[in-house]
């Protein structure tokens, strides 16, 4: 019998602690699937965050290194600088890298490193319960938004890749969402796309991915796949951001 | 050389090939000598965008492999201390340079020692513990260096250099001599890819309590055997002391000159200088304490060695003390006459 599907060689035999309908986990295997499809995982090596995803190297079967939160972007240009034949990435919540990590994130990105940001953005702080985020839309509702966010209070959400874009040195910035079959699709390319772009060197990749986060939106599964399409992405709209040619 | 610049270069000879930094007086002329030379090895130099920055660069290019370093003044090295934590937690070797200044706060750019608490305590969070070197020469800066890497890698640990502004922007002569070619540290940790053998993970986060219990207490064992093997101190004149000054770095070099001057009034003052002021020689002074009841601290803060000196001493033995704060350097003519002061009323007690 031919099989068609099966874990990942860069996955360990390991469950997900995500809670249902989490993206986390589907980016997670995304990025297993890449890396083993592309052959990099005698090469790549991972830069965990603090936030949901921190726990990847509990899944990942793939050299990996934690880093304080919000430091990713940084390490990993310490990584990239002396191992320029390796792929380097950094996985990055919104708190992480539109909150505290923000100066990292720019000015790796700024500086052209070659290095590949996957940058997950679900609008809340999840490991921390749910507070607002950068990214958190206008008038949702967190712990730390009780009312709503008040843009007059509290900002507006933060656009990464339309931000980054701006920026000489970014290369490839792409918004994906894994919320149906087709936008996992998407988002599986936009991060093969963003590691050739690291391969070739033409400078910093990143890829948004929206992703649910159920728990904290309070929402069902399904509402919240359903919310990125008919909120979500009207805030951050999909497609990619910028790319040179590579 | 600047002793800045000497730093600088001592590290360049000694296989450093990542230097990360952010600008900050009084310690400048080193990330320029480095802008400089690194690159002309084939290392990596970058300016980050903030200490945060700069020694979480440091932290992935240690995890690479590579000897790096970083280096800052007092309120830089506040901002690296979250790196620093993490390096000692991930059992990281990184060398990182404190040229202190006056502080707290924004304070000035005048030498000052106002760090030692937070150099010898860990001064991040947790329980860890760095090495901490203390020179008082822009030569001995020189030489300590490549001991700063070489303990990083054999203790698989963050070393600091603790100076200040006046030894980092004082001119001497300084030779290389001392810096030998560096030995070959088992690298089975670094992260390279996981080309033939199993994948490798460095973190920090140990959910589990016991865990990360046993984690700490292998962390403390290490410390220990530091502890144990790693205390460095020189002794002055304290054969036929009277009264041992305690001071180290260019505390220490002032002290030399005020001892000179006491000696010459003939009062039998010597010093201990510890030159890891973490670990701290402890012993050398208990040993001084059979002989000598009068121990003189000399720093330039509002006293933090003291605490040391007191642990060491343990009750015995009186403790005088004389500081600076603020970036005020005291002349050695002005210690001696404050510890002669100190010796009259020793004397008097002791009669
Ligand atoms: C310096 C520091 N501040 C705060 C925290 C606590 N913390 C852990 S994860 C997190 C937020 C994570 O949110 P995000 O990056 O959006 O990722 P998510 O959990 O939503 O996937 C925070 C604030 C920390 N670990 N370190
Ligand atoms: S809290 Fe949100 S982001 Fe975190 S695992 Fe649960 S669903 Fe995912």
């Amino acid at each position: 019998m031919k099989q068609i599907y099966a874990r990942p060689k860069s996955l360990k035999e390991a469950h997900f602690h995500y809670c249902p309908g989490c993206g986390h986990g589907i980016i997670n295997r995304l990025i297993a699937e890449v890396v083993d499809e592309m052959g990099l995982r005698d090469t790549v090596i991972c830069v965990a965050p603090a936030g949901c995803g921190m726990l990847l190297y509990n899944y990942f079967d793939i050299d990996t290194l934690e880093s304080a939160h919000g430091r990713g972007a940084a390490v990993a240009t310490g990584i990239k600088r002396v191992r320029p034949e390796n792929l380097v990435f950094s996985y990055q919540g919104d708190g992480d890298l539109a909150a505290i990590g923000t100066a990292e994130g720019f000015h790796a990105a700024n500086r052209g490193e070659p290095i590949t940001v996957i940058f997950v953005n679900n609008g809340v702080y999840g490991m921390t319960g749910g507070q607002m985020a950068p990214t958190t839309l206008h008038k949702q509702v967190t712990t730390t938004t009780p009312l709503g966010r008040d843009s007059n209070l509290a900002g507006h959400p933060v656009k990464i890749c339309e931000v980054f874009a701006l920026l000489d040195g970014t290369s490839y910035l792409e918004r994906v969402a894994v919320n149906k079959p087709s936008a996992i699709i998407k988002a599986k390319k936009a991060i093969a796309r963003a590691f050739q772009h690291q391969l070739k060197r033409t400078g910093f990749s990143l890829v948004e991915i929206l992703s649910p986060c159920p728990t904290n939106w309070k929402m069902s599964s399904v509402e919240s796949c359903k919310w990125i399409d008919d909120v979500m992405s009207k805030q951050f709209p999909l497609g990619i951001i910028k790319e040179v040619t590579c | 050389m600047s002793g800045n610049a000497a730093l600088g270069e001592a590290a360049v000879l000694a296989g450093c090939t990542c230097y990360f930094g952010y600008p900050i007086t009084p310690q400048n002329e080193l990330t320029e000598h480095m802008a400089k030379r690194v690159p002309e090895t084939g290392g990596v130099f970058i300016q980050s965008e903030s200490e945060i920055a700069a020694i979480n660069m440091v932290l992935g290019a240690s995890v690479a492999g590579a000897r790096a370093m970083t280096s800052s003044s007092s309120p830089g090295i506040s901002l690296k201390q979250e790196g620093i934590s993490y390096l000692a937690a991930d059992e990281l070797p990184a060398v990182i340079v404190n040229m202190v200044r006056g502080g707290p706060g924004m304070g000035n750019i005048s030498p000052a020692q106002s760090d030692y608490l937070q150099a010898t305590r860990g001064g991040g969070h947790g329980d860890y513990k760095t090495i901490v070197l203390a020179p008082a020469s822009v030569q001995e800066l020189a030489d300590l260096v490549p001991v700063a890497f070489d303990l990083a890698d054999e203790y698989r640990n963050p070393v600091i250099i603790l100076g200040d502004g006046m030894l980092g922007q004082m001119m001497e002569p300084v030779s290389f001599d001392n810096i030998k070619p560096k030995k070959d540290y088992p690298k089975d940790y670094i992260l390279t890819g996981a080309k033939g053998r199993p994948s490798r993970m460095i973190r920090s986060l140990l959910f589990d309590t016991k865990e990360e219990e046993e984690h700490n207490w292998k962390l403390f064992r290490k410390y220990q055997r530091m502890e144990q093997n790693e205390v460095r101190y020189e002794t002055f004149l304290i054969d036929d002391a009277e009264m041992i000054i305690i001071a180290y770095g260019i505390a220490a070099r002032i002290a030399r000159g005020a001892i000179k001057r006491l000696r010459q009034e003939n009062l039998k003052v010597g010093m201990i200088r510890p030159i890891t002021v973490w670990p701290f020689p402890m012993k050398v002074i208990q040993e001084a304490a059979q002989q000598v009841s009068d121990f003189f601290v000399f720093e330039m803060s509002t006293g933090q060695l003291i605490e040391d000196v007191k642990l060491a001493l343990n009750g015995k033995g009186h403790i005088h003390f004389y500081g600076r704060p603020g970036g005020v350097i005291p002349t050695p003519l002005e210690l001696s006459r404050i510890v002669s002061r100190h010796c009259y009323l020793a004397q008097r007690r002791k009669k």
